[in-house]
């Protein structure tokens, strides 16, 4: 069993189960979102959509499921390439950075977001 | 004449490795890589050093990089192998060589005793075998034949990025050898010890592995297989 | 030189070896494994049809005391029926041990082990016809035998010392045997493995032959040191022809095939064997097979341009059964032969197979050697197990499917013995330097050496030498010429050229310490070969054609030095059934 504090659940089936249930939802609202907009949807309209609790509740499950699936994609990806076996003692360093810098951006994403829909 | 190109280092006397060619009469038989490296040693070059035992593709000795796929060289005939009659030989990818086309297997071997590659059962032994029908049997065929050659795992881009954590396509494989064997009993430690985002998760199914199996085995079948059991654990 | 000291050591991690070091580990004793390459690697992992053991599976009245008779038979009455009656009945424990371990079997539709007919198989004493009794995984046993061995001693946590490669026996003041010489293959590094019971499990010999089964790695090296060391060796003529090598390639087809329903053709398409053995036909003797096959050649009913092989018939047993039940085999005839057995006949030819001979033991492994007297004397510290030993249970001729039944019995067997004189206590005296140096002798003048000859170019010429002079048939004054060549080769051998002095994984090193080995084991074969003036067996010779049970029931001893050859009786009194008295062999 191998064991690494940084990853998502720390299971590797549920990271992989949320990988995937999250590419779902993704693909559900950018679906949703692009049937809108190629149907010629007016800021009006717009609006309104975005109003409803429903539609709220989904924009919240999808930045949920962006943050959830770029962590877990972006870690594994790190932690192939930026390792001290890749990169000598080095990986050790520049990968925490980059987690870190990975960490704040999705963090100020769904803070954002939440200030969008909720603000 | 064949033109061969054969990876040389040796850590006592080279910096770094480096290409050293050949010219091998064949005689214009088909003749496997085996032979041809055979002739080299004996007839060009003493200090040519690769493994080799069986010559017959069952003990998993001389699993080597040929013209860039991986395989047995003792059952890869030139006419498989040969592209305008050249043939370039390296060690298999991923592991440190030792010396030449030797690599240093400790990370393919340390994976393959992590999963535990043995049966677990701990009911009192009966005084004659233990039954198991044809159709329990038969789970095990494509996955006891592994041979341990390696050339699945360091075909693997995840086994050459994580060859410590995770375990790697030979290694899963005889994981679910065990899994899939009625006789043993640790199906859930098994799972348990592999529910981690490396272990197992690391593959991405791109079937490399499958691609190169000198044996025809399919790892990344087992390992769906594997994944399937963690999921119906889970539920 | 650095000393490392173990309890136990196990030289050889083939199935005799690591079945050894599992019985060693699970007691507790310190214990470590020397093998040349990784364990899975040894040769074991080549044997095919299966493993024969009267577990009465196929066959619920099956009964050991059969299988010891047609082993008795088999061996043509020179196998010590004492060793054979051990094997035979301690055989279905041996084998449930390794079910219970989780050797993938193939089964039958009751859930018990598969049983398949082999080669010289009888019910009740050769009167009830043919038996099935070589219990099977597929047709890869041996591949399952070893790699469940190698499995079950990770979990023991055995000692494993892979890729160093013992040179010689160290022997202290008393001449009992203290350790080996080992160089790890890796570094080069050379070592002094001290042990209080030093188990030789080094395999065959084959590679003493240009045409053979044998991998690479089977040279000998047992037999090579024991005898550098004084120790004798037994029924060195005995070398095993396998009928169904694939002709050109020489990779192995198992007898399996002719146990599931093929048989062999000549020229003409005929199943000749129904000529030589009619009732057994082509599930005789492994000897009887081999030398018709080669008669139909000889006179003129060989297959192919040449007509220098014969051909083994699959395809009307259907591709499903081919494909469950010797799905090796169909990849292994496409790869050598570039033949669909599911659609033609396999071309093969007699190819050597196994030593029958080899280090003389009792049946609890440990080595003996024979005095003055003619009387057996063990020597302390040295066991052997597996093909190097002759136990002997398979005496002019193996049976198929007993090497494994050998391996498996007596490498337990060996480890039981030393776990319980371990246990009482041995004491030895240690090896003085002198005794450590003398040891390496043969190692440091093959370093410091600059001239001599080619290692592939000698290896070449002696496998030619044994390949054409003491092959299937033997003639004397052949066979003297052959000793005349070896004579000549003796000198060139023990001076060979290592052209690559480095340190790093040196393969050419290892090369020529194992020519040096395949020498010894060649000499003996040739020596001993000559001396057997008789046929019986495996030894097969042109001018004497019977088998002279007045002169010759007995085994034959070799000694290195004067190149000595006496005989050894035959043990003829097993412990609970009445001896089989030799009667004429036929099938």
């Amino acid at each position: 069993m191998v064991t690494q504090v940084t990853s998502f659940s720390r299971n590797g089936l549920s990271d992989w189960l949320i990988q995937r249930v999250s590419s779902l939802i993704l693909l559900a609202y950018f679906l949703f979102i692009g049937v809108q907009i190629a149907t010629g949807i007016d800021y009006t309209s717009w609006r309104a959509l975005h109003d409803t609790t429903a539609m709220k509740v989904f924009t919240l499950l999808a930045i949920g499921a962006y943050v959830s699936h770029a962590w877990i994609g972006l870690w594994t990806v790190f932690t192939d390439y930026l390792t001290e076996y890749m990169l000598g003692s080095i990986g050790n360093v520049v990968r925490p950075v980059l987690q870190i810098a990975v960490v704040l951006a999705l963090v100020v994403y769904a803070i954002w977001v939440i200030q969008v829909i909720w603000g | 004449m064949l033109q061969v190109s054969v990876y040389r280092f040796n850590p006592e006397t080279d910096a770094a490795p480096q290409m050293q060619e050949y010219q091998v009469e064949t005689g214009g038989k088909d003749l496997m890589v085996l032979d041809v490296l055979e002739m080299i040693k004996a007839e060009h070059d003493a200090s040519v050093t690769y493994r080799r035992s069986c010559r017959e593709g069952v003990c998993g000795s001389d699993g080597l990089n040929i013209n860039g796929k991986n395989g047995l060289a003792c059952i890869t005939p030139l006419s498989d192998a040969v592209k305008n009659n050249k043939l370039v030989i390296r060690p298999l990818p991923g592991l440190p060589v030792v010396r030449d086309l030797v690599v240093d297997m400790s990370l393919f071997y340390a994976q393959y005793e992590k999963i535990e590659p043995y049966l677990q059962n701990n009911s009192p032994a009966p005084a004659i075998e233990r039954l198991q029908t044809p159709e329990d049997r038969a789970k095990l065929d494509g996955l006891y034949e592994c041979i341990l050659c390696a050339c699945c795992s360091t075909s693997c881009p995840s086994f050459w990025w994580n060859p410590d954590r995770f375990v790697g396509p030979a290694g899963l494989l005889q994981a679910y050898r065990f899994l899939a064997d009625s006789r043993d009993q640790a199906t859930d430690e098994r799972l348990a010890k592999l529910d981690d985002p490396f272990s197992v998760f690391r593959c991405h199914g791109i079937q490399n592995c499958v691609n190169v199996c000198p044996k025809g085995l399919n790892p990344t079948r087992a390992i769906g297989h594997i994944r399937t059991m963690l999921l119906n654990r889970a539920a | 030189m650095r000393t490392i000291s173990f309890d136990g050591v196990i030289v050889g991690g083939g199935g005799a070896g690591m079945r050894a070091a599992l019985q060693l580990a699970q007691s507790g004793y310190k214990t470590a494994v020397i093998s040349k390459v990784f364990p899975t690697r040894s040769h074991t992992v080549s044997a095919q049809g299966g493993i024969t053991c009267a577990i009465a599976s196929a066959d619920p009245q099956d009964d050991w005391r059969w299988h010891m008779y047609d082993t008795v038979k088999g061996s043509d009455y020179i196998g010590d029926q004492d060793a054979i009656e051990y094997m035979c009945s301690v055989g279905p424990e041996a084998i449930f041990e390794l079910e219970h371990m989780g050797l993938p079997f193939s089964r039958t539709e009751e859930g018990r082990i598969y049983q398949r007919p082999f080669g010289g198989q009888s019910k009740n004493f050769g009167e009830g016809g043919q038996a099935a009794r070589t219990c099977a995984a597929a047709d890869r046993t041996g591949h399952a035998l070893l790699h469940t061995l190698y499995q079950n001693n990770v979990k023991n946590e055995t000692v494993f010392f892979n890729e160093w490669f013992a040179t010689d026996l160290v022997k202290n003041q008393d001449g009992a045997v203290v350790g080996v010489i080992a160089i790890c293959i890796e570094t080069g590094e050379t070592v002094y493995v001290k042990s209080k019971a030093t188990v030789f499990a080094t395999g065959g010999a084959g590679r003493i032959y240009a045409s053979t089964t044998n991998a690479h790695i089977n040279t000998g090296d047992g037999v090579g040191m024991a005898l550098r060391a004084g120790v004798p060796v037994q029924d060195m003529e005995m070398w095993q022809f396998h009928p169904t090598g694939i002709y050109g390639a020489g990779t192995l087809v198992t007898e399996g095939c002719r146990g599931e329903g093929g048989y062999l053709i000549n020229a003409d398409g005929e199943r000749f064997m129904e000529r030589y053995a009619p009732n057994a036909k082509d599930l005789a003797g492994r000897d009887v097979v081999a030398r018709s096959m080669i008669l139909e050649i000889l006179e003129g009913r060989g297959c192919g341009p040449d007509g220098d092989h014969v051909k083994l018939k699959l395809d009307h047993l259907g591709e499903e059964v081919l494909e469950s039940r010797l799905p090796g085999i169909c990849e292994l005839s496409r790869t050598f032969a570039h033949v669909d057995p599911v659609k033609e006949p396999i071309p093969v030819v007699p190819t050597c197979h196994y030593m029958m001979g080899g280090i003389p033991t009792n049946i609890h492994g440990q080595a003996l050697t024979v005095d003055a007297a003619g009387n057996d004397q063990v020597i302390p510290g040295l066991y052997a197990c597996g093909e190097v030993a002759c136990v002997s249970v398979h005496g002019a001729n193996r049976l198929g499917g007993n090497s494994l039944l050998d391996l498996v019995v007596f490498g337990r067997a060996s480890g039981l013995f030393i776990e319980d004189a371990l246990r009482q206590g041995i004491e030895m005296r240690d090896a003085s330097a002198t005794d450590i140096e003398s040891a390496n002798e043969r190692l440091v003048a093959l370093n410091e050496r600059n001239d001599g000859e080619n290692v592939s170019a000698l290896r070449k010429e002696l496998q030619g030498v044994m390949q054409n002079y003491f092959g299937v048939f033997r003639k004397g004054e052949f066979m003297q010429e052959g000793i005349k060549k070896l004579d000549d080769l003796k000198e060139r051998i023990d001076n060979v050229k290592l052209e690559d002095k480095s340190n790093a994984f040196n393969t050419a090193r290892v090369e020529c310490l194992e020519l040096q080995n395949l020498f010894e084991t060649a000499e003996a074969t040739a020596i001993v070969a000559e001396a057997r003036k008789e046929s019986r067996g495996a030894h097969a010779r042109e001018d004497f054609t019977e088998r002279n049970d007045d002169e010759w029931l007995c085994h034959s001893i070799y000694h290195r030095e004067g190149r000595a050859v006496s005989k050894r009786s035959v043990n003829f009194t097993p412990k609970t059934v009445d001896t089989f008295q030799p009667k004429v062999r036929t099938y």
